[in-house]
């Protein structure tokens, strides 16, 4: 008698149990760019999956798509993401005109601290206005610009002893932007196994963020502001300032004299390509793609290596990397609440390093055995001390296609001087910033 | 029984909906019939376009639907037409179209002209040549542009080989003086299939017996030629640059997956900055103002074209 009550009751707790995980149990949509990590995040979230009784389902963008596609899909109040990995800049459009979730609530509610993960990923990735507690992602994917090399090529004696004798120096990973340019211009037109090698792959790329994100990688190290004072939208002085000028003309200099022929409409997809081939010496890229780039059997193991990207006034590199939101027009949003809250565990963060995601969670990055983890996470470590990211207003993509014009204009396609086109960027974001009744 | 408009729709229509329409007249079944076709038109170009117009005149954004919309009077035009990047954009879409038109037009005719002669194999070569428009813009501009590749790309080898200068010396993308006749030479390969076609059908409209005609008063093949063949297929021509011209002035593809617009702002063509300002700059208002100029740009040249073309006709 009593073990059949006891089953009974087991039953009901169990049926009742099922009933209400299967009532919760949703279909979440995580949005982000069709890229290495990517796959690495779906990999890692199927532990969520059997977790939670929740099904993960992905729309991955290719990059060169993945703002128009997702920032349309916003705008148009979509429900197609329940979860959204967004580039760090659309995060003041995001918050201002209502796409994501505030955060803060329930931050504070999962005793969710931002203390927890790397400053420059919070106020970045997560912040807005910038610098203030209100919180609209959580840091998901660390990234910024840095470099790779050959280094069979680097460490072969024959080229290293003309290297000297062009040069004076050694040849050695840059420790300066205009060695850097140095060692891409030895190699530019040299004959490695009888076949003709270049310098260096770079950002040229016309329709997207492309030339923006390369050239910001000489900018920043040259001491580029976008302002005086930070706030105050005063850019005379700051953008064209005789530093950046320097910057600019270095960045075209570098294009006309140390790249292959052909990559006038350059990005991401162009530097692996060059880099994979055997066509440069070196290449510019996100740290997203370096895990990779390292397994690549024809030009990974020993014979790449990677450097951060070079200071020279100051050090400096640009920010890539996003933060993971909740869709304010989903109608799944506890459950994509569910899946931040597990994402934020310092287990789940060691996981995704471990397949190839960048956390930026401080047990992961301040873990003593982190530097020693990867070729690559020492200058990962660097760069992100360092970084320095693009405008994040709510109008940023009006601000950076005026950037991509005024630069394109410039070192690619050879109109005017770089004190024009920087003055020429200062016209129209002032005019951004009038429309915007901030100026 | 009459043969009355009323009648016959009555006599094919089921009873019940007849009855009700022997009692219309033939202008109001004509009005019901044609209703459909003037309500979609209202709805679907009519609408949008006073809408347009009514967004030309605000700081409208579409990706800000809460922010206060301001009346800005003519502000946005008066921006667009002293923009010299405007002028610039403006001025790459007339050499597009001048050369597009131009090389299409001359080589399009003289391989109707040809293809109009008997000879063996004609249809199989009518079959290869128009092959080129039936691709998709897409994938005739990736491949050109691994046709323009100045390291691996054949039209640099081509080149190379006829010249002897290195191929990857010269980079037809890349290149600002290159880059606008780059996209040409595409629109002129996919494009001039097209208006052999229209070409060849005025062709074959030229009854034999003209040229009998012309044949017996012994006129030259040359008189022939510009006393019969041109002012018989001016008509077509004319047609054919008409059609043309209109798809060219809204090019956007083709050269989006060839330059970017690029280098610089070189072969950004008027559609592609519109496109810019609309969906990814989201400036709705200005956006609106600038359609609105290239609706009005288009629609006056293509009227006084039009007329033209009936004064041609009527000849």
């Amino acid at each position: 008698m009593t073990y059949s009550k006891l089953a009974s009751a087991s039953a009901i707790v169990l049926a009742a149990t099922t009933l209400s995980t299967t009532a919760k149990a949703d279909d979440l949509t995580l949005c982000w760019a069709a890229w290495d990590p990517a796959n690495a995040l779906v990999e890692l979230s199927k532990e969520f999956e059997a977790e939670s009784g929740h099904t993960m389902n992905f729309e991955f963008v290719p990059w060169p798509n993945f703002a128009d596609r997702m920032l349309n899909e916003l705008n148009s109040g979509g429900k197609l993401c329940d979860l959204l990995i967004g580039d760090s800049q659309w995060i003041g459009g995001g918050a201002e005109n209502g796409h994501y979730v505030q955060l803060n609530e329930f931050f504070d509610a999962e005793s969710i601290s931002m203390d927890d993960f790397a400053p420059a990923t919070v106020y970045a990735y997560s912040t807005w206005p910038k610098g203030t507690p209100n919180y609209y992602a959580l840091p998901a994917m660390g990234d910024a610009n840095g470099w790779f090399y050959r280094k069979d090529w680097f460490d072969d004696p024959e080229i290293q002893a003309a290297y000297k004798d062009a040069t004076g120096q050694d040849l050695r990973e840059p420790e300066s932007q205009k060695e850097l340019l140095q060692i891409a211009q030895f190699f530019q037109g040299r004959e490695i196994d009888g076949k003709t090698v270049y310098g260096a792959a770079i950002f040229t790329e016309r329709g997207s963020e492309g030339i923006t994100m390369g050239v910001t990688g000489a900018l920043y190290p040259w001491g580029f502001k976008y302002e005086n004072t930070p706030g105050s939208y005063d850019m005379e002085g700051a953008v064209n300032s005789p530093e950046a000028v320097e910057a600019l003309e270095f960045y075209k200099e570098f294009y006309k004299t140390a790249t292959p022929p052909g990559y006038t409409n350059s990005y991401m997809g162009e530097s692996l390509d060059a880099f994979k081939s055997g066509q440069v010496a070196m290449a510019m890229n996100w740290f997203a793609f370096f895990p990779g780039l390292y397994a690549d059997p024809n030009t990974g193991g020993d014979k790449i290596d990677f450097f951060v990207n070079p200071p020279q006034n100051v050090a400096g590199s640009t920010l890539g990397g996003q933060g993971i939101s909740v869709v304010s027009y989903s109608e799944k949003q506890d459950a994509a609440l569910e899946y931040i809250k597990w994402f934020a565990q310092p287990a789940v963060q060691a996981k995704w390093w471990e397949l190839g995601g960048y956390s930026a969670h401080n047990s992961v990055l301040q873990d003593p055995g982190f530097v020693d983890s990867a070729p690559f996470a020492g200058d990962f470590l660097l760069a992100m001390n360092d970084v320095q990211d693009f405008w994040q207003e709510p109008a940023y993509a009006e601000l950076l296609l005026a950037m991509q014009k005024r630069i394109h204009d410039y070192v690619v396609a050879d109109q005017g001087t770089a004190q024009e086109a920087l003055d020429l960027l200062i016209e129209d974001w002032t005019e951004t910033f009038q429309d915007e009744g901030k100026l | 029984m009459s043969d009355r408009t009323v009648d016959r729709v009555a006599q094919a229509t089921p009873v019940r909906v007849a009855r009700k329409i022997r009692g219309l007249s033939d202008r109001a079944i004509a009005w019901i019939f044609i209703s459909p076709t003037i309500f979609l038109l209202l709805a679907i170009n009519i609408f949008p376009l006073i809408w347009t117009i009514q967004l030309s005149f605000t700081n409208f954004k579409a990706n800000r639907i809460g922010r206060e919309v301001k009346d800005v009077g003519f502000r946005n035009y008066e921006r667009i037409l002293t923009d010299s990047d405007t002028w610039l954009n403006m001025q790459a879409t007339a050499h597009f179209l001048f050369w597009t038109i131009f090389f299409q037009v001359l080589i399009g005719f003289t391989l109707a002209w040809l293809l109009n002669k008997k000879f063996r194999g004609n249809d199989l070569w009518t079959t290869i040549i128009v092959l080129p428009m039936m691709l998709s813009p897409a994938v005739v501009g990736n491949f050109w542009k691994f046709l323009y590749q100045p390291q691996i790309g054949l039209f640099n080898y081509i080149v190379s080989w006829f010249t002897g200068k290195d191929p990857s010396s010269f980079e037809m993308l890349g290149s600002v003086q290159l880059a606008p006749w780059a996209i040409v030479i595409v629109d002129t390969w996919m494009w001039t299939p097209f208006v052999m076609l229209i070409c060849l059908a005025g062709l074959r409209s030229i009854p034999d017996y003209i040229y009998e005609a012309a044949e017996v008063d012994r006129a030259s093949k040359l008189r022939q030629f510009f006393t019969i063949t041109i002012p018989m297929v001016l008509p077509f021509l004319m047609l054919a640059v008409l059609f043309r011209g209109i798809e060219n002035f809204k090019m956007f593809d083709l050269v989006v997956q060839l330059t970017g617009g690029g280098p610089g702002s070189t072969t950004e063509l008027t559609s592609i900055n519109l496109k810019r300002e609309a969906f990814e700059k989201w400036r709705t208002g200005y956006a609106s103002a600038y359609a609105i100029i290239l609706f009005v740009t288009v629609f006056g040249l293509a009227s006084i074209y039009v007329k033209a073309l009936n004064k041609v006709k009527q000849r």
